[in-house]
């Protein structure tokens, strides 16, 4: 007995998944090849499952940038820029995110997980109303805590659920924030953003959008499902990353709030960690403007998604309600999906396993994530290797595997 | 021991509506696990009904929905058994700050 047998169920699933000689948690690649090919246990492999939405983990104008800024300023910040101060790049960076959203104000912050952390915990406090979707990320969950605002759960992408919540609160005094995402990131499917900011003019709320998954993903120019969805005047607040479609690391908040600027000094995930390096700044502003220049990107990944999701459920596979960049197929159980990840595995494709309590409605997926960078053949390959696996495991019903034949 | 002390406290709260409130709580819990249960004041919802976090999830809305309230997640943290259910949506109905 240790000071962590307290965690004793986690172990008791993490080895049952060890006892199929699964261990989604300690892949490791011998080499990283592309956005796209890694090698694993010597065999090379395709990655679907990596976030990397425009494939510009390897983009050679990114990679120029950050090795010149690298080599002029240095490989560290080593502190936050409230002690050491502001480089040229994180006010460059700052204003060409606000510039991006066409906001008046950017801030900055060295992973998404903090962005949120800090930005929940600082917009709202003691006596004030954060209502989050029930399918939040880890990290909303996480910065709802950091807060002192009464926190109120309301159902998965529901307007009407958070109506009736917040006319609940009616009467009450303190601000009302509303928290919802983009695309959300197990089974890529989208809020219904419209009715949100419908619901949010109709109660006086704020509403705020984590963009993680959909920056540089949705919209006419890319940024995200507010603009998709023509309702960008409506959301105060725009949280997102750099670690996904920017192919660095670093989250950032926009808005066009008048004391936007006072979060510089309140919030403390921004001013108690260590800015990000100018590397990083430098690959994220070239990244922006690579997004901003080349549509074409976005084409290609959707053109991808598209092919990945009609493959997938022409096969008979359950895929999620929409054709997005991040594709789920729901496995029958947990045992299912853990000995499925496996033999994609082994037959070259790397996948995310994602089971309780990690996804929503307790459902074991396996979460596909597409990039712009994937070749229709690799596509294809994906779907020849899902095919085949799902016939060993005699998973594809009788009439649905000569659909899957015809792939 | 422990049941007497709770049957007392239920009481000077008054019995009656207590009661109800168990037997409403009941009605909700059967529809999410979709079996019959059994409630005492001292029931653990977590332990003695064998229910993960998404049925916890499942069964704290419908009761939000039941008694047309929200509880707050800090206040869902704090709740362990049926008796401290009651007295949360007490609270919560009666407008009382907690
Ligand atoms: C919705 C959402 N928000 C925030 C994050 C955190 O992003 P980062 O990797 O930059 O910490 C993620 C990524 O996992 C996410 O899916």
């Amino acid at each position: 007995m240790t000071i962590l047998a307290k965690h004793a169920a986690y172990r008791h699933a993490y080895d049952a998944l060890l006892a199929h000689g699964v261990d989604p948690l300690n892949v490791k690649f011998d080499a990283v090849l592309s956005p796209t090919e890694g090698v694993l246990n010597g065999q090379t492999t395709i990655l679907l499952g990596t976030n990397n939405y425009l494939g510009l983990t390897f983009d050679h104008d990114c990679i120029e940038k950050a090795v010149e800024a690298t080599r002029s300023q240095g490989t560290g910040t080593t502190g936050s820029r409230v002690a050491n101060g502001t480089y040229g790049g994180h006010a460059q960076l700052e204003a060409e995110i606000a510039d991006f959203y066409g906001r008046k104000q950017a801030m900055v912050f060295s992973t998404g997980y903090q962005a949120n952390l800090g930005v929940l915990s600082s917009l709202v406090g003691r006596g004030d109303h954060l209502m989050l979707d029930a399918d939040s990320h880890a990290s909303i969950y996480d910065g709802s805590r950091l807060g002192m605002a009464e926190v109120i759960r309301f159902r998965h992408n529901n307007p009407d659920d958070l109506y009736k919540r917040l006319r609940r609160l009616e009467g009450m005094p303190g601000d009302r924030l509303i928290v919802v995402e983009g695309i959300y990131s197990m089974l890529g499917d989208t809020a219904p953003l419209k009715e949100f900011a419908h619901v949010k003019r109709e109660t006086g709320a704020y509403l705020l959008v984590d963009e993680a998954h959909s920056l540089g993903v949705l919209g006419e120019t890319g940024r995200g499902l507010a603009e998709q969805a023509g309702v960008e005047e409506d959301v105060d607040f725009i949280v997102g990353t750099f670690s996904k479609s920017l192919g660095s690391v670093g989250g950032f908040c926009v808005s066009d709030n008048p004391d936007f600027d006072l979060l510089k000094i309140v919030c403390r995930p921004y001013m108690f960690t260590a800015s990000l390096p100018p590397g990083v700044i430098a690959s994220t502003i070239q990244a922006l403007r690579t997004l901003r220049a080349e549509p074409r990107l976005r084409h290609d990944l959707m053109r991808n998604a598209t092919r990945l999701y009609d493959g997938l459920g022409a096969m008979g596979f359950q895929t999620g309600p929409e054709a997005n960049p991040i594709v789920a197929v729901t496995m029958p159980n947990q045992e299912m999906a853990a000995v499925f990840w496996k033999m994609l595995l082994e037959s070259g494709l790397y996948i995310n396993l994602a089971i309780p309590p990690a996804t929503p409605t307790n459902a074991s997926l396996l979460r596909l994530s597409v990039s712009a960078a994937h070749s229709v053949q690799q596509i294809d390959r994906a779907l020849e290797i899902f095919a085949d696996v799902g016939r060993k495991l005699g998973f594809l019903s009788s009439d649905r595997r000569r659909a899957a034949g015809a792939v | 021991m422990r049941q007497n002390h709770q049957l007392a406290l239920v009481e000077t709260n008054g019995g009656g509506a207590s009661s109800a409130m168990r037997d409403e709580i009941a009605a909700i819990f059967e529809q999410v696990l979709g079996r019959p249960v059994s409630l005492s004041d001292d029931t653990n919802i977590v332990e003695d009904l064998g229910m993960d976090s998404l049925g916890v999830m499942n069964f704290v809305m419908g009761i939000e929905d039941f008694y047309d309230l929200s509880i707050p997640l800090d206040r869902v943290a704090q709740i362990q058994t049926v008796a401290d259910l009651m007295r949360a949506v007490e609270d919560l109905k009666s407008g009382k700050a907690v």
